[in-house]
């Protein structure tokens, strides 16, 4: 704070562009709510009610994408995150159906609603990643949808009449699902990390975790948290992006204890103890999927969905795409040359 | 929704009815911005509106009107209310409407604006941009005071606001109307009203799409231009104290809605349409300004393909022009360095030649001196030469006369005898 009257003029007369900002020491506002008189209160608080109302009438868009071989309960799982039938597999897809011989990319589009809130939810399936004898370069597909909408993305962005409102079909959050074997990482898993963790924010999953007891989860969780570690792969979410000490510490706590989320999923409901819960009933007892004693799908589901999600959709805009942007316009910096895909990949629940 | 989108019902509760808070929570963080331009001839009230808006003393000394131009002052200032911290701020206009011509005297309101939207758009051409933590300086809102005549809109009033109505957000308030009378104000509205729609002079309208605000926009909308009163005195007035301005023949209270606009300012600009404001400069005049200016620089949305490769290859033509442009600078530097080498080696050589020249004539002049003192000596020489001479040879005559003196004595002996 500055002891006399702040030199605070800037004559801006042609060229003069950003003004320096000055720290002025202001008279304190009195606290909303405490003083009733119109004197002191002016009324700047309200922007936060301005802008949630603006943002309630505009809507949401959620991208996400679920990685893992085939019988790992991607489907399954979704369609528990988000309380309703929404993954390609409810979506009037036979069960039975083949599995595609190479990495196919599956777009279901879907609007909920939930207090108010409208959210259009965008379920890419990878049916075929992993399942083939040999899997080589199987995340490449997958890596060229992700570009493909940063580059949908960015050609909406350089036009000169520009949407007032650029769909967004950028992935803001892959799911990929870890085979419960309780030893380590495979060669794929790693492989695909490596590759994706820079271009879209992963988070480690891993799946039908009702075939391991409490020890053998811990156990299995520390070793993948280590492997990730030794192979520099950096899941979301992603240390560099820490914006201050108290995302950190709360950061830290996920990376370092909760992740990766060992999960559970189901659309079966029980009975249990008087209560109607989602569950997976066995001859030894009913799992039960919200329950934090079960399972971690509580917390995945509260992290990715009541906590994070605004911030899976702002490290993909602010970083991710950014990224992409930067090596697209610093002559296709490695990239190979794009031809955008049209609409044919997006399915539609018809 | 696009075409194919169903709408799929939710068995339960899933939680992201939290996204307006996790959102809301974010921007709460990173802190807002807001920038309000203040048009209007030098001492209309414009800083003590400011002061009385945002319940602060501003810095600030009032403006002479003996300005040569008309300049924009630009101050920023932090501002925090509950959680929200706020980054206001504020230009005005410095010597508007007091040069005696004034037909220039938009230009430099139109620039200062300009500016703003050009920084935002070299920003977002950027290859490595960060926009999410750009300063924002783009003006949300222009107050333009209108000078309480009580007549009709001044022509500078109309050409200005005309210049500025497709790249701000304009809001019309009569300053220090507490000089007009009521029913002079009613007509003075309705006056200015009918001669901003027929010059086609485009105002902020309030937005009436959302119900929740539609009435309350729509009647304000009505009320334009606000009639307001700024004063940052307070006094007490009843068993309260309030900010008004006391008179002779009465008490004039900022916030009573009976005296004067103020309020309905406030509410308008501040707790209802401060987020519409900062939308529209950013989706309809920052987009227009860079629809004209990218078409300006030779792009056209002509076909899909074109686009990222036309701007790809300006970035490249940018890139080689730079570099371009820094070969030459450097060029120029290294001409400029080897010209001063030049410069300074022939000042040396000067300076050497000049040193020889004087060792010369130095050489010369001790020559001379030596010469001279040789000549002296020589001469002093010869005179003692000559001395010697003569003394040698009166020495001999002396003796040579002893001689003959004594041959001569000898003589006159000898005679004698």
């Amino acid at each position: 704070p500055h002891a006399g009257p702040v030199e605070s003029k800037n004559e801006a007369a042609m060229s003069e562009l950003v003004p320096e900002p000055r720290q002025k020491p202001v008279v304190p506002m009195k606290p909303m709510g405490i003083n009733t008189s119109l004197l002191g209160y002016i009324g700047i608080d309200t922007i936060i009610e301005q802008m949630r109302k603006k943002t309630m009438k505009t809507g949401f868009d959620f991208n996400v994408m679920v990685v893992g071989q085939s019988g790992l309960g991607k489907s399954t799982l979704v369609n528990t995150l988000f309380k309703s039938q929404v993954s390609r597999k409810s979506s009037g897809w036979n069960r039975e159906e083949k599995i595609p011989k190479t990495v196919e990319i599956k777009a279901i589009v879907h609007v909920i609603e939930e207090g108010g809130v409208k959210m259009k939810l965008t379920v890419i399936d990878t049916p075929g990643f992993g399942d083939q004898i040999n899997n080589e370069n199987c995340w490449e597909p997958i890596e060229k949808y992700i570009n493909e909408q940063y580059e949908k993305f960015l050609k909406e962005e350089v036009n000169i009449a520009r949407k007032k409102r650029i769909p967004d079909t950028r992935v803001h959050c892959c799911l990929y699902f870890i085979s419960p074997t309780g030893h380590s990482l495979r060669p794929l898993d790693l492989e695909f990390m490596k590759h994706l963790s820079k271009v879209v924010n992963i988070i480690p999953v891993i799946a039908k975790a009702d075939t391991m007891t409490l020890e053998e989860k811990t156990e299995f969780k520390q070793r993948v948290r280590k492997e990730l570690e030794v192979n520099g792969i950096e899941f979301y979410p992603q240390k560099e992006f820490d914006e201050d000490l108290e995302d950190k510490t709360e950061n830290d706590k996920i990376r370092q204890e909760s992740m990766p989320f060992a999960v559970v999923g189901s659309d079966k409901e029980y009975q249990v103890n008087g209560k109607r819960v989602l569950g997976r009933k066995t001859p030894w007892g009913i799992i039960e999927v919200e329950n934090l004693n079960h399972c971690e799908f509580a917390l995945l589901r509260d992290f990715v969905i009541r906590t994070h999600l605004q911030d899976l959709k702002e490290v993909t805009h602010n970083i991710h795409y950014e990224t992409y942007r930067a090596k697209r316009l610093n002559g296709n910096g490695g990239l190979p040359p794009m031809t955008v895909e049209t609409e044919e990949n997006h399915e539609s629940n018809l | 929704q696009g075409e194919g989108c169903r709408t799929v019902p939710l068995s339960g509760h899933v939680g992201f009815d939290s996204l307006p808070d996790q959102l809301v929570n974010k921007s709460v963080n990173h802190g807002f911005c807001f920038n309000i331009l203040c048009v209007g001839e030098t001492g209309l009230g414009k800083s003590t509106l400011m002061d009385t808006l945002f319940n602060t003393k501003f810095e600030g000394d009032p403006a002479s009107h003996s300005q040569p131009g008309v300049q924009l002052k630009s101050s920023t200032y932090d501002l925090q209310e509950s959680n929200v911290n706020l980054k206001l701020t504020i230009v005005s206009t410095v010597g508007f409407g007091d040069q005696i011509n004034k037909e220039d005297s938009y230009k430099p309101i139109v620039e200062f604006i300009d500016a703003q939207f050009e920084a935002y758009l070299q920003e977002e051409l950027k290859i490595k941009r960060v926009l999410h933590n750009y300063h924002d300086t783009r003006i949300h809102a222009c107050l333009y005071f209108i000078a309480p005549t009580g007549h009709s809109l001044k022509s500078l009033d109309l050409v200005t606001m005309k210049k500025l109505d497709s790249k701000v957000n304009i809001i019309p308030i009569i300053a220090k109307s507490d000089a007009i009378s009521k029913s002079e104000l009613t007509k003075f509205k309705i006056k200015i009203t009918s001669e901003l729609v027929s010059n086609g002079v485009q105002i902020y309208q309030f937005p009436t799409d959302d119900e929740s605000v539609a009435e309350i926009n729509g009647t304000m909308n009505a009320h334009l231009p606000f009639a307001v009163i700024g004063s940052t005195e307070e006094m007490k007035i009843g068993n309260k104290m309030m900010k008004a301005r006391q008179y002779p023949w009465g008490t004039v209270q900022v916030e009573n809605e009976a005296h004067c606009d103020f309020v309905k300012l406030r509410e308008m600009l501040i707790r209802v349409n401060m987020e519409d404001l900062r939308e529209q400069t950013h989706t309809r005049h920052y987009e227009l300004y860079r629809r004209c200016k990218l078409e300006e620089m030779g792009f056209k949305d002509t076909d899909p393909d074109s686009k990222p490769f036309s701007l790809q290859e300006t970035y490249e033509a940018k890139r080689n022009e730079f570099l371009g442009e820094l070969q030459k600078k450097e060029e120029a530097m290294r001409q400029m360095f080897v010209q001063r080498v030049k410069e300074k080696e022939a000042e040396l050589k000067e300076a050497e030649k000049e040193l020889h020249e004087k060792f010369d004539r130095l050489k010369k002049l001790h020559q001379d001196e030596k010469k001279k003192l040789e000549d002296k000596k020589k001469s002093l020489d010869d005179e003692v030469n000559a001395f010697k001479q003569r003394k040698t040879a009166a020495e001999l005559l002396q003796s040579q006369a002893q001689q003959a003196g004594g041959s001569q004595t000898l003589k006159r002996d000898k005679e004698r005898k």
